[in-house]
């Protein structure tokens, strides 16, 4: 149990994917504007990334590893250089339905998210869950939880850097930095604040 | 300028795909800790870039519009596989330095973006262009941040000793922090700044104007 909250905790805080490894970049300077529909695309990374990660793995564990035909009876097969294209499949059928699922029981949240919920799929941050997960060897659990800490922690910095961008726009920036070039001064510093948690072990 | 010319120059300054487009960011910053890795990265995306443009140009009349992003995903992807593939037989060190970055480059939103953006749009030929041009914007600015971190860094270039380093008897104080992510956001951030300083059209206008007069229009 405390080895899973330890991974828990190590995906969300000390190896966050948007501040140490910077994935999903894109989205998070794009999105993080307005802290509501940060929220929002918060809770559907989580979702989507909490999904994704353990059925890739089942698709990796029983499907492309070498050795993995083995119940088929082809057992000398490896498909593992099929796993790119088969992944990144998963995710747009996954982020589909979940589109079509907000825009059916939740309208509001759908049109919060507009056009950013089908960019989930070229989200770097979900398809770079996979792939940690495929060269990290975690197994089914263990992918599970990582999928959630992963995408807790990924909303949680989205969430933070939109309040601090909320407060900025009142303030004086000189010109050429205004916009994207103090968004990129800020992440540094929260990235900064982020590396604080390096180190953490339960 | 003529039309191709234009299209590959471009994306290098003037429509750069990093600092004004803020596409493609994610692998601008994580393989830069070091030269050769940036170097590799750029020569695979671009390349992905310039044949998956060309690629779906070649299709784009008999794309389906509704499911035109899984076609484009799936024959991106395909590209990235041949170049991963590559990589892993002739560079197998680097590209494990990459780790999983040269998958992703199949989300890199320069790669979908263009095709979107452009190839659906234009032959193959100006396509191809394209896709090389803003490949190369990508790499122009990959390279001026991955020089400046292992330079700083680690006073080595392509790992060729350029600023001796304390340790070793020398003189120069290694900056440890530029070996750290946050560096990488600032130093994007600072370039962002420099470039806007010379192209003063690519400045943003603010949500909330403090000064009555924008100060670039007063200069």
């Amino acid at each position: 149990m405390e080895a899973y909250v330890n991974l828990f905790i190590r995906a969300a805080f000390v190896e966050n994917l948007a501040l140490t490894f910077f994935l999903g970049m894109c989205t998070f300077l794009a999105i993080s504007k307005r802290i509501e529909t940060a929220i929002g695309l918060g809770i559907a990374v989580i979702a989507v990334q909490s999904i994704t990660v353990p059925v890739n793995y089942l698709i990796f564990r029983y499907l492309l590893k070498d050795g993995a035909l083995a119940w088929a009876g082809l057992a000398d097969v490896d498909l593992s250089f099929l796993g790119l294209v088969c992944y990144i499949g998963v995710i747009a059928a996954l982020v589909q339905i979940l589109e079509m699922t907000l825009d059916r029981f939740f309208p509001a949240l759908y049109n919060a998210l507009g056009i950013f919920l089908p960019l989930i799929t070229v989200n770097c941050a979900i398809l770079g869950g996979t792939l940690f997960m495929v060269e990290r060897q975690y197994d089914l659990a263990q992918s599970t939880v990582f999928g959630l800490g992963s995408g807790f922690g990924w909303a949680l910095a989205l969430v933070a850097l939109a309040g601090i961008r909320e407060k900025l726009r009142y303030s004086d920036v000189p010109d050429g930095l205004q916009g994207l070039g103090i968004t990129f001064i800020i992440v540094g510093l929260m990235s900064l604040g982020f590396m604080a948690f390096s180190g953490i072990q339960l | 300028m003529s039309e191709p010319r234009r299209i590959l120059i471009d994306p290098l300054v003037d429509n750069n795909p990093v600092t004004l487009q803020v596409l493609g960011i994610c692998s601008a910053l994580a393989v830069t800790t070091s030269l050769l890795p940036a170097l590799l990265m750029c020569l695979a995306l671009t390349s992905v870039a310039a044949m998956s443009g060309a690629a779906i140009s070649s299709i784009r009349s008999r794309i389906p519009t509704n499911i035109r992003i899984i076609v484009q995903m799936t024959i991106i992807a395909s590209f990235v596989i041949v170049v991963d593939q590559l990589l892993k037989a002739f560079a197998f060190e680097t590209s494990k330095q990459l780790s999983v970055f040269v998958g992703l480059i199949i989300t890199n939103c320069i790669i979908l973006g263009r095709a979107e953006a452009f190839a659906m749009k234009n032959s193959v030929g100006l396509s191809f262009i394209d896709g090389l041009g803003n490949g190369l914007g990508y790499s122009a600015v990959l390279i001026i941040v991955a020089v400046t971190r292992e330079l700083f860094g680690a006073g080595t270039l392509l790992g060729y000793e350029i600023l001796p380093l304390t340790g070793d008897g020398g003189w120069y104080e290694a900056n440890g922090l530029m070996l750290l992510p946050p560096s990488a956001f600032f130093i994007i951030g600072l370039l962002i700044w420099a470039i806007r300083a010379l192209r003063p059209r690519q400045v943003e206008r603010p949500e909330y104007q403090i000064h009555e007069v924008h100060r670039t229009e007063v200069v």
